[in-house]
């Protein structure tokens, strides 16, 4: 059993295919269409099917060496080249070095008269005859449903039709017929019935008079391939179609950090700024400063030396650089120096998927290292809410699996909740920054804080934010018994503070001095208490000198008395007087 | 080819035609290779041509088998045609000319409302 499915594999050869090298296609077909096979491809009035027709057969000439044939049954080969040039395809050269043919089969009723039977030989012999003449690997039929119009006979032409693509197939080249859609069918005349292997269907849709293109596989026999309806482009260089999906969880996740541009910020999302390849959201009401905040972001980009991509949905580049250098940011050096580029639209200026589609193929021929989106909530008038959320999901999920930083801004509008975006992109992003007015006192502050920051530690603190002319400056707030005090009321408080504490170390320096005066006062005091004092000690020594004197002198005369009276007296009398001076010592001592 | 025989077989106008007498057909019928359908195409219109414009008429059959870079010229699409040339305007009548009604309206034999109508 197992063998035998083994040999079944084994012997199962892939569809071979036939490379379109129209932009994002060949992906989501895997390869490009079944080769040597037709496919039809349909739509409305100008869905851009014979454009596709034409840059299949051109890619095919240019990249892949396979000539083609295009046969036009409604437009003439001078109309023909001429609406291809702007997109810079040159038929008449890829004709004139044999690479490709083109034949117009003009069908007119009116000139046509059908009488007897008859076959439509004469095409098959032209379309091998232009084959033939280049070798052509390629045919384009379009739009073959003119021949409905131009032969009455629509059972011989269904028969004719049906043996055609037969005869493709035997030819083995591969085919592109181009049908009009019909009211209830792909095609209004039912050519899905005979072109069964591939079929692709373009779509070119006006929701609320904004138009988006959009491409499907309907079919594709035999292979895999995207079901999703792409959206498309027609620009300068031919259709792109963006196989843009929501592309799953399996980015890289980048532990690298990248500064905000605004240092302050910096650290308040623990130091280092954003994590590479994360997706920042700055939300906010109107005038906080998210541009700004942005501008900051893209110019640290390019000082690094990435280049930055810039989206401007509200403003002119013109505008933006006037603007950031007002407050000091020359963007002007970046865009001049191929490292900031502006891409600027307005978001009603075409649908979602044309945004979408127009982001991608921008950063796809720029590859840039930041984006930013200023803003998303402007997409909004794009389409409806889930629509602009499955864009910007998918636009998320795009720049993450290229890891291209991300900053997008939010403008918040009046009475919203600011926790929110109306576009609730918030889950979808890693930072997410919240710029608030704060109002007190009959003035706006901003206010800045990290609302969260996936994996990183970061401030917790409402930061005010200020708009300098040397860039955004982020000051602490004052909070203090009062609540959070911003701007002016922040300054007074600051003002307050300072006269406070003046105020005290006045008070200080005045206790100061009145206690150096008192110090002095009671120092003069102890002076002159001790002068009293002196004096009335001198007062006391010297009457008790005096008194001593004039006991001596009393002693002395009852001394001169006995003498007179006995002698032998003398010692008695020297040693009276060496008493005396020492009691006056004595004195002296016990009163100091 | 039997038709390819008649090939350039041009006939000269007759002078005494009458009504278009003026006027002369010129005619060119395209063909891929010998077809029943091809064949059968030449027979019919010799035969028309042989009745309402004898003598005024010339016949071209070109085989797109053998010259198939001549088809993009008359812009041929169906086979068989016949390109009228003369007179003008140039009509393309295609077919194999068996529904006789119609082929005279292309041809300018018949006013067009009244072999459109006869035609089915």
């Amino acid at each position: 059993m197992g063998t035998i499915r083994k040999n079944i594999r084994a012997s199962r050869t892939p569809l071979p295919k036939s490379p379109t090298g129209i932009s994002g296609l060949d992906e989501i077909t895997l390869g490009g269409l079944p080769r040597g096979r037709p496919t039809l491809v349909c739509g409305g009035a100008g869905c851009g099917k014979s454009l596709f027709g034409i840059e299949f057969l051109v890619r095919g000439a240019t990249q892949f060496n396979e000539n083609g044939v295009l046969m036009t049954f409604e437009e003439p080969v001078r109309d023909v080249t001429q609406n291809v040039t702007s997109l810079g395809f040159d038929l008449d050269s890829l004709v004139a070095r044999k690479k490709l043919v083109i034949d117009h089969v003009r069908v007119e009723r009116s000139e046509i008269e059908e009488a007897g039977d008859y076959d439509l030989e004469g095409l098959f012999i032209r379309l091998n005859y232009a084959i033939d003449s280049v070798g052509a690997k390629r045919v384009v039929l379009d739009t073959l449903e003119s021949l409905f119009s131009g032969l009455a006979n629509h059972a011989i032409l269904r028969a004719e039709l049906r043996r055609l693509f037969g005869w493709l197939k035997e030819k083995g080249v591969t085919a592109i017929i181009t049908g009009e859609r019909g009211e209830a069918t792909l095609t209004r005349q039912g050519l899905e019935e005979y072109v069964s292997d591939c079929v692709i269907s373009l779509d070119h849709r006006v929701i609320e008079q904004v138009s988006t293109r959009r491409l499907r596989v309907v079919k594709y026999r035999g292979s895999t391939h995207g079901t999703n309806e792409y959206p498309f482009l027609i620009d300068e260089d031919g259709i792109s179609v963006l196989p843009v999906t929501s592309a799953g969880l399996e980015h890289q996740a980048s532990s690298e950090r990248v500064g905000t541009g605004v240092k302050d910020l910096d650290s308040m999302l623990g130091g280092k700024g954003y994590f590479r390849g994360s997706s920042i959201l700055v939300s906010g009401t109107a005038g906080t400063g998210k541009s700004t905040l942005a501008a900051h972001f893209a110019d640290a980009a390019c000082r690094r030396g990435e280049r930055c991509l810039y989206f401007a949905f509200e403003e002119s580049p013109h505008q933006i650089l006037r603007n950031m250098r007002s407050i000091g940011l020359d963007l002007g050096r970046h865009v001049a120096s191929g490292k900031l580029r502006f891409h600027a639209s307005r978001p009603t200026l075409y649908g979602l998927e044309t945004h979408l589609a127009t982001v991608h193929k921008k950063i796809a021929d720029f590859q840039p290292r930041a984006v930013v989106v200023d803003p998303i909530s402007n997409l909004a008038t794009a389409g409806s809410l889930p629509e602009v959320r499955a864009m910007l999901l998918r636009l998320v999920d795009f720049l993450k699996m290229r890891q291209i930083t991300a900053l997008l801004t939010n403008l918040t509008s009046g009475g919203q909740t600011l926790e929110g975006t109306d576009v609730s992109v918030s889950s979808l992003v890693d930072t997410w920054l919240l710029l608030r007015d704060l109002e007190h006192n009959g003035e706006r502050n901003r206010g800045i804080y990290v609302l969260k920051s996936r994996g990183m530690a970061h401030s917790n603190q409402v930061r005010e934010f200020l708009i300098t002319s040397r860039g955004i400056k982020l000051v602490d707030v004052y909070l203090g018994p009062a609540g959070m005090l911003t701007g002016s009321a922040r300054v007074a408080q600051v003002a307050r503070e300072a006269a406070d504490e003046l105020k005290g170390l006045k008070e200080v320096a005045r206790r100061q001095r009145l206690l150096k005066q008192k110090r002095q006062a009671m120092e003069a005091q102890v002076l002159a208490l001790r002068a009293a004092f002196e004096a009335e000690r001198e007062e006391v020594l010297s009457e008790v000198a005096i008194d001593r004197l004039r006991r001596e002198k009393a002693g002395g005369d009852r001394a001169e008395m006995a003498r007179s009276r006995s002698a032998g007296t003398g010692t008695a009398r020297g040693n009276e007087n060496g008493h005396g001076m020492a009691a006056v010592r004595r004195d002296r001592e016990i009163l100091r | 080819m039997k038709a390819a025989k008649g090939l350039k077989a041009a006939k000269e106008p007759r002078e005494d035609a009458k009504g278009d007498d003026a006027k002369f057909w010129d005619l060119r019928l395209y063909v891929a290779g010998q077809s029943p359908k091809s064949l059968r195409a030449f027979s019919n219109l010799k035969k028309i041509c042989e009745t309402h414009l004898a003598g005024r008429y010339r016949i071209e059959v070109i085989d797109l088998l053998k010259n198939p870079q001549l088809a993009a010229g008359d812009q041929i699409l169906a086979v068989p045609t016949l390109v009228r040339k003369l007179p003008v305007p140039i009509e393309k009548i295609i077919g194999d000319l068996s529904n006789e009604g119609r082929a005279l309206v292309g041809l300018d034999l018949r006013p067009r409302s009244i072999g459109a109508d006869g035609a089915q």
